[in-house]
């Protein structure tokens, strides 16, 4: 079939380059956020407006890393912050792990029993469930600081994941239309069979829908990842902080004098890296992930 | 009932089998129904059903958090009425919301068309979609990297041009819209991906029928197109908007509400009347104002898109 764009050359050259564009504008500032990364500190001024980097060096990655030894000389220099961001970036390997992992069981768990069970009250649960979707974060945030507070929990990692741990409203409701979409003829005859609750539930419900439940991973999996407002109120100190709350604290702890932007830039780089790696190895599930959060 | 119950009458009367049944609890369908929801039903009540409830109730007290909840009755509502700040703030995110949905959605929609006329290849989606898995705070530090007034890259090419340098964060007439312009670059390629798999779902036929018509390319998207691409346009608008109205991470990492209150956003008003004034009651009644305003803004919104009828059929 011919499109009509065909037969117009001159109208789909021009799609071509609009498109091209916008790839360039989507990845430019990573580059550049890249090569400032991969510039030498002292080099940096001077080089702003090049594309490429000025005296590339990974020095700025070994030392946000703390890979260089303190006493370096190289450390002692005007502008370079101290920055720790080793320490970071296990602080959100952990965070997101403890907020994920069990979100998703719960919530599996939560769906099933949504989707599959008969129990007084459910209805009117789950019209509550999607109601939530609804309240603000600013709502919530005031009371649940205070709940956390009052458990002794600020600046640790359970105060942290909390209240993404159990459940959230979407990945209940995402789930629950996910094992809606299949027929339970199979998990009925498993019933008569004498099967229980739980075997259909571990045996039948998530190993049908795997691909279900990694698109939910990878959807909160990035979104708890760059997660900041939460994190920023519960947990500031170094031991305990994520990536985006250090990067933000890196930044605000030099008021004065020119931001350590290389620095800055290296720990940019490395807190994306993860996801950009998520890109590379599972593009394809990645943006069908992304594309299905939309509908409902 | 008798003891002798087989599993497949559980599902007839559950509630009077008792503790005579010889059925473990376990095989029965409320019982698990409740056992499977209990976890999220905990997580549900103590972080969000809760937290509302006492929400409402903080903002009905003078509380710093150190000394006990002061009840005030509705004093802090009537305060937030004369709170020049209040509305100065709702004001700004109103701007904002105005700079940045409407540039958003026409970028997303230009970019899903293209992306389906011309190439469904997954890298192209995944280059579209790689700045929304960059964080709102990493983000926000490139681009103030990048807007530096003295090494900013974009601030040498602007020179280039012949634009001149700007301060953009520390000017106040530009400050905003850098803002919104960090975010729709940030969200445009994830409409696109959205309104790209809306495309996807609208039937050839309609355009091969309107080119033995002769329909120009306009008339197809106008007539066609964006009719049925409705419910996707009204769920993104819709989520885009309420998540516009509650920027605020943008805004921590870059201007702090400045320069003078240019960024000074809703969000960043509650935070900062919370956890730099201490005024936990009054930063709850206006948390509270701001969800009722977002359940109208969204109502509207639907009401305006006619949400509920499809074009299709």
């Amino acid at each position: 079939m011919k499109t009509s764009a065909s037969t117009l050359p001159i109208g789909r050259w021009l799609g071509y380059a609009v498109l091209i564009l916008f790839a360039l504008i989507s990845l430019g500032p990573l580059w550049i956020a890249f090569k400032t990364a991969l510039t030498g500190p002292n080099s940096l001024f001077g080089s702003g407006g090049s594309l490429l980097p000025n005296d590339t060096t990974l020095f700025n990655f070994q030392r946000v890393l703390g890979f260089v030894d303190p006493t370096d000389p190289r450390l002692q220099q005007t502008g370079l912050a101290k920055i720790t961001f080793f320490r970071a970036l296990l602080n959100s390997v952990i965070f997101t792990a403890m907020a994920v992992a069990p979100q998703i069981f719960f919530s599996a768990t939560a769906a099933y029993a949504f989707a599959r069970l008969r129990f007084p009250g459910r209805d009117l649960l789950f019209f509550l469930f999607i109601a939530a979707t609804m309240i603000p974060t600013a709502v919530l945030f005031i009371p649940n600081f205070i709940l956390i507070h009052d458990l002794g929990w600020l600046n640790t990692f359970q105060g942290m994941a909390a209240p993404y741990a159990l459940m959230t409203p979407f990945a209940v409701f995402f789930l629950r239309q996910m094992f809606l979409s299949t027929p339970k003829d199979v998990e009925e005859a498993a019933r008569i069979d004498g099967a229980s609750y739980f075997s259909i539930f571990f045996r039948m419900i998530l190993p049908i829908h795997g691909p279900s439940l990694a698109t939910l991973a990878i959807l909160t999996t990035v979104s708890t990842w760059n997660e900041f407002f939460w994190p920023f109120l519960i947990g500031r100190e170094e031991s305990v902080r994520v990536i985006a709350v250090a990067i933000n604290a890196f930044r605000t702890q030099q008021q004065a004098g020119v931001p350590d932007w290389t620095g800055l830039m290296a720990c940019t780089v490395l807190g994306v890296i993860p996801m950009v790696a998520l890109l590379v190895f599972f593009g394809r599930k990645v943006v069908e992930s992304f594309q299905f959060s939309g509908m409902k | 009932m008798s003891t002798k119950t087989s599993i497949l009458s559980d599902h007839s009367a559950p509630a009077v089998d008792g503790f005579r049944s010889h059925k473990r609890l376990t095989e029965r369908e409320g019982f698990c129904g409740w056992l499977f929801i209990t976890p999220a039903l905990v997580g549900f009540s103590l972080f969000y059903l809760l937290p509302t409830i006492r929400a409402f109730y903080i903002g009905l007290t003078n509380w710093n958090l150190l000394r006990a909840p002061k009840f005030l009755g509705l004093d802090n509502y009537l305060r937030l009425l004369g709170d020049g700040k209040f509305w100065s703030s709702i004001w700004v995110t109103v701007l904002y919301v105005l700079y940045n949905i409407p540039v958003q959605t026409v970028l997303g929609l230009l970019i899903a068309v293209l992306l389906k006329r011309l190439t469904g290849s997954v890298v192209m989606r995944s280059i579209m979609l790689a700045p929304f898995l960059v964080s709102n705070v990493i983000a926000a530090m490139i681009w103030f990297w990048m807007l530096d007034p003295i090494l900013g890259f974009l601030n040498f090419v602007f020179e280039g041009l012949g634009l001149g340098r700007h301060a953009f964060f520390s000017d106040e007439n530009l400050a905003l819209p850098t803002i919104a312009a960090i975010n729709i670059w940030r969200h445009m390629g994830y409409a696109a991906l959205l309104f790209y798999t809306g495309l996807q779902s609208i039937p050839e036929h309609l355009y091969e029928a309107a080119r033995i018509e002769g329909a120009s390319q306009w008339k197809m998207f106008s007539a066609i197109t964006l009719p049925l691409l409705r419910p996707t346009v009204v769920f993104v608008l819709v989520t885009s908007v309420i998540g516009s109205f509650q920027i605020f991470d943008t805004i921590a990492v870059t201007t702090q509400g400045g320069p003078g209150t240019a960024t000074r956003t809703i969000v960043w008003y509650i935070y900062q009347e919370a956890f730099s004034s201490m005024r936990m009651g009054y930063a709850s009644a206006m948390s509270t104002v701001l969800f009722l305003g977002l359940v109208v803004v969204t109502l509207v919104q639907m009401r305006v898109l006619r949400s509920g009828e499809s074009d299709l059929g």
